[in-house]
């Protein structure tokens, strides 16, 4: 297959294209993206049939492996992979570009998982099918972002001038940095709620300012909670901290609870990529706010989308 | 006649203009010690246009292109001229390319390419302040977190 590599012009094509990292995606084409995946939730037809999708999982992620693969039998398509990289030949001390280079003779479409940060990209340079990130250490995980991105418009009906914060550990919370970059686009006004210690990285900030967005750094969540449209929650880990004084003064401020939500927007919503331990309630999964389990439904049409896309079948 | 600190070369490249305490740098960076022919180093000159700078005289070497963009990173007031019998033949340019391919680590640990066989690439955001992003791990990195391949 014939690697494309400047952006379509005239008609929007992603056929032979990456998926590695959001910040590859201008607004047209997330919207692209996102208009797909509504059709693939309609779709019944084995739009990849005779398709072959490998995936590659050099770290385990149940999840992203499995809605992967739920995405492509649903196209119609077969499965080929690994979850467990201790029988792959990178066991045997294999270089990620010859892995791939021996793959891609078996499928049609790459998925990979790694633990080293850019090792999807590398993946992609080296194969002449398309390679889609599953995951690469704290750097990308793109199509948790397209299903964010979804699910924020599918819940609220747009994207475009929300109010949206985002909760808990923005310091080490890479789903936080690629969604807040791609909300970049559509002039969102974000809320950035943390303590101190695990504040959104200066770099990342350094990019929204470049882009002109409106943010504002906050440490206490009841005083923003009631003007936000979605909120992003995420999990604060005890092993980042050093003190585990310091965790242990921070984390209830964190929890969202019930007695948390009076005073919201009738229409807030609730995210979290998931998986929870302590920071969302079990009292919030039956209000109208929580959207974090129709969030992970998403991920099958979503990355349904994306598989036919880059094999150039249009929904 | 005012005597020459550094004698002059026939053929090969001056750098010019280094910031002193660079000097050592530029040599360590381009690998200067272990040619055969002449270099010629010092640091701690007077200058016009700085208050003092380092010089290097490299005989019988061109530098290339890419060893010009690595003392674009250490010395960015550098001037670089290839001198052919005496005078100078070509006038390096020093700005930075919008890559900068094999040239510095990635100060990730987690990066890729600190992992595996594969070259690094930076993508330069700016030049004042220098700032750089990992083509591979996305992560900047400042003048500080430069370490020169």
């Amino acid at each position: 297959m014939q690697k494309r590599v400047a952006r379509p012009k005239k008609k929007m094509s992603f056929k032979g294209r990456d998926v590695i990292s959001i910040r590859d995606f201008n607004k047209q084409e997330i919207l692209h993206v996102l208009r797909t995946a509504e059709k693939m939730e309609k779709n019944r037809k084995p739009l990849l049939k005779g398709k072959i999708l490998a995936t590659l999982f050099f770290e385990p992620s149940t999840r992203t492996r499995l809605s992967f693969e739920s995405a492509m039998h649903r196209l119609g398509g077969r499965v080929i992979g690994f979850a467990d990289p201790s029988v792959s030949s990178t066991a045997k001390g294999e270089s990620l570009p010859d892995s791939i280079k021996i793959v891609e003779g078996y499928a049609d479409v790459i998925v990979i998982r790694h633990p080293l940060e850019g090792a999807a990209r590398v993946a992609a340079e080296a194969a002449s099918v398309p390679v889609i990130n599953g995951g690469d250490g704290a750097n990308q995980h793109p199509t948790q972002t397209f299903l964010d991105l979804y699910t924020i418009k599918k819940t609220k009906g747009k994207l475009s001038g929300l109010k949206v914060g985002f909760l808990g550990d923005l310091k080490y919370g890479r789903t936080v940095h690629s969604l807040a970059h791609a909300l970049s686009y559509f002039g969102v006004e974000m809320y950035f709620i943390s303590p101190e210690s695990l504040r959104m990285p200066d770099d990342d900030l350094y990019e929204l300012k470049q882009k002109g967005v409106k943010y504002h750094e906050v440490k206490d969540l009841k005083k923003v909670i009631g003007k936000l449209d979605v909120l992003y929650a995420t999990r604060i880990q005890k092993e980042r901290f050093p003190d585990p004084l310091e965790y242990k003064k921070v984390k209830d401020a964190y929890i969202l609870d019930r007695s948390l939500l009076k005073g919201v927007k009738k229409d807030l919503k609730i995210l979290h990529p998931l998986p929870r331990v302590n920071e969302i309630n079990y009292n919030i999964d039956d209000t109208p706010h929580a959207a974090y389990f129709g969030q992970a439904r998403n991920g099958v049409p979503v990355r349904q989308a994306l598989l036919a896309l880059v094999l150039g079948v249009e929904a | 006649m005012k005597e020459l600190r550094v004698s002059a070369i026939k053929d090969g490249t001056v750098i010019d203009h280094i910031p002193s305490k660079s000097t050592f740098k530029v040599v360590e960076v381009l690998n200067l010690s272990k040619l055969d022919d002449a270099v010629m180093v010092a640091q701690n000159l007077k200058s016009k246009k700085m208050k003092l700078k380092g010089i290097v005289k490299v005989a019988g070497k061109e530098l290339t292109q890419e060893e010009v963009n690595k003392i674009a990173l250490l010395a960015p007031t550098a001037t670089v001229n290839i001198i052919k019998n005496y005078s100078v033949r070509k006038k390096m340019n020093l700005e930075l390319p919008e890559m900068l391919k094999g040239i510095i680590k990635c100060a990730n640990p987690k990066c890729i390419t600190n992992n595996d066989m594969v070259e690094t690439k930076f993508h330069v955001r700016s030049t004042k302040p220098l700032r750089v992003q990992c083509h591979y791990c996305e992560r900047y990195m400042t003048e500080n977190d430069l370490e020169i391949l």
